[in-house]
């Protein structure tokens, strides 16, 4: 019988919390790594056993921690990020050149054809893979090599690389995204980058459509169809469908357009999800209701789900790595809040239970299902 | 014998006792301590300075012998009561974060 094992990632450590396919008892391991911030927790679809963790802290930085047994145990692997060659300078919050500085890894995206491959994208932002599970990591140097890499400016949370999404179909292409640079897509394995953020329009920056600045919050696709992307921007739901070349805006009846979290239901491309949130200078969602907001035609119209959730005085956030689907039949939807919560819904979004209620602030949710 | 006390975090990385003792060759300095530290155990590189540019992290300090070395150049010999083993090197997190 299949298994479900939802990788949460919190300001003072990751918990792993497991279920059958029922989806509706579970069991909390954690917490492992207490006390340290842990961005990103993610598995490899290769061997589920290998799960990655992003380890780090004021204090001592960062540390990459591999387990090869489902989390049961743990070691730390290599968290020596040296930006390739002389790092050069980006924008700073007042406009001036400001030496690139690696400060910690914000994701970590396995390679869906080999264990041992795994990328991490980091703040300051650039892009780098390990080749031999985690001890080694060389910078994809040719991101922050694009001509527009001196006018990148970080946003209100750091200037990070939140996004990585790898081409099922094409293995020479993926995505990444960067707050606030916008996103990018390289066709050749990494080696060079094309920024993709025409059609985007931030009302923020002083060219509303410039080639960069836009504050992209998260980016997310369906397996099945890798030239389709959705876009949950700092303001703004859009989508493409020619692999970034261009993007429109399908925000429609969304009671806010600003966001985190986007994500695919498992086996409708078309299904997305996001969850409003009153504004950037608010940060909880709009009435104290926290709802979800389902769209089975790919954007434009929108259902409310709020069937489980806080229906007054709930003022959490969620962040954009803490939204992931199952893909069990019906699909399950996972996210977590800043109050601590895990909420899941083992049928597509129709109700929703939390699994867990007081964690420390969820930085991260991923999902495995398990054979 | 050198002994050296780790916070708390720090042990529980490296699995160790909150005090380490080690052998240091040569000149026993900040450096050096690191040096043999980071050597026993790997997974402390990068914890306590950088990897490259081997600078002290921010929100840690050295003291030893009711001094804080922090500010010391890293080659600068450390007292003879680290170097004999009377007193410990204690690497310290800052009280810091509210």
């Amino acid at each position: 019988m299949s298994r479900v094992r939802v990788l949460v990632g919190t300001r003072k450590g990751a918990f792993l919390l497991t279920s059958d396919a029922k989806r509706e008892k579970w069991e909390v391991s954690g917490p492992h790594f207490g006390g340290w911030e842990i961005y990103h927790v993610k598995g490899s679809p290769v061997n589920p056993d290998r799960i990655y963790a992003s380890q780090s802290s004021g204090w001592f930085g960062q540390l990459i921690q591999r387990s090869d047994d489902g989390g049961r145990s743990w070691e730390p692997v290599g968290n020596k990020f040296t930006y390739d060659g002389v790092p050069g300078t980006h924008q700073w919050y007042d406009g001036t050149p400001h030496p690139w500085e690696f400060k910690r890894v914000w994701h970590l995206e396995p390679s869906l054809t080999d264990a041992e491959t795994v990328y991490a994208g980091v703040e300051d932002a650039a892009l780098f893979r390990s080749a031999d599970g985690g001890q080694n990591w060389e910078e994809l140097s040719g991101l922050r090599g694009h001509g527009s890499g001196a006018r990148w400016q970080p946003g209100a949370g750091g200037m990070g690389l939140h996004t990585i999404l790898l081409d099922p179909v094409n293995a020479r292409r993926m995505y990444i995204a960067i707050s606030a640079a916008g996103a990018f897509r390289t066709d050749d394995g990494g080696v060079t980058w094309t920024a993709i953020n025409q059609g985007l329009r931030s009302q923020y920056i002083p060219d509303p459509t410039a080639e960069v600045g836009h504050c992209v919050h998260r980016i997310a696709m369906h397996p099945s169809r890798p030239e389709v992307l959705f876009m949950q921007k700092h303001w703004d739901v859009m989508r493409s469908d020619n692999a970034g070349d261009l993007w429109r805006e399908v925000s429609g009846n969304l009671p806010t357009d600003f966001g985190f979290v986007i994500d695919v239901h498992a086996h409708e491309p078309e299904t997305i999800y996001v969850v409003p949130i009153k504004s950037d200078g608010e940060h909880y969602p709009p009435d104290g209701k926290l709802r979800v907001y389902r769209s089975r035609t790919g954007g434009n119209e929108w259902e409310a789900l709020e069937n489980g959730l806080p229906s007054s005085d709930c003022y959490v956030n969620v962040l954009r790595d803490a939204m992931a689907v199952d893909s069990l039949d019906p699909c399950g939807v996972y996210f977590g809040t800043t109050g601590g919560q895990v909420y899941a819904s083992s049928n597509a979004g129709d109700r929703w239970a939390p699994i867990v209620r007081d964690l420390p602030a969820v930085l991260s949710v991923e999902v495995q299902t398990l054979a | 014998m050198i002994r050296v006390v780790l916070p708390g975090h720090l042990r529980t990385l490296a699995r160790a006792e909150a005090e380490v003792t080690l052998e240091v060759a040569g000149e026993v300095t900040q450096r050096t301590v690191l040096d043999a530290l980071e050597a026993r155990y790997p997974m402390l590189a990068g914890a306590i300075r950088d990897h490259v540019s081997k600078q002290r992290r921010p929100f840690l300090r050295f003291f030893a012998c009711g001094q804080d070395l922090s500010h010391e150049l890293p080659d600068a010999p450390l007292p003879d009561a680290v170097i004999t083993g009377a007193e410990p090197f204690f690497v310290i997190g800052a009280i810091a974060g509210g």
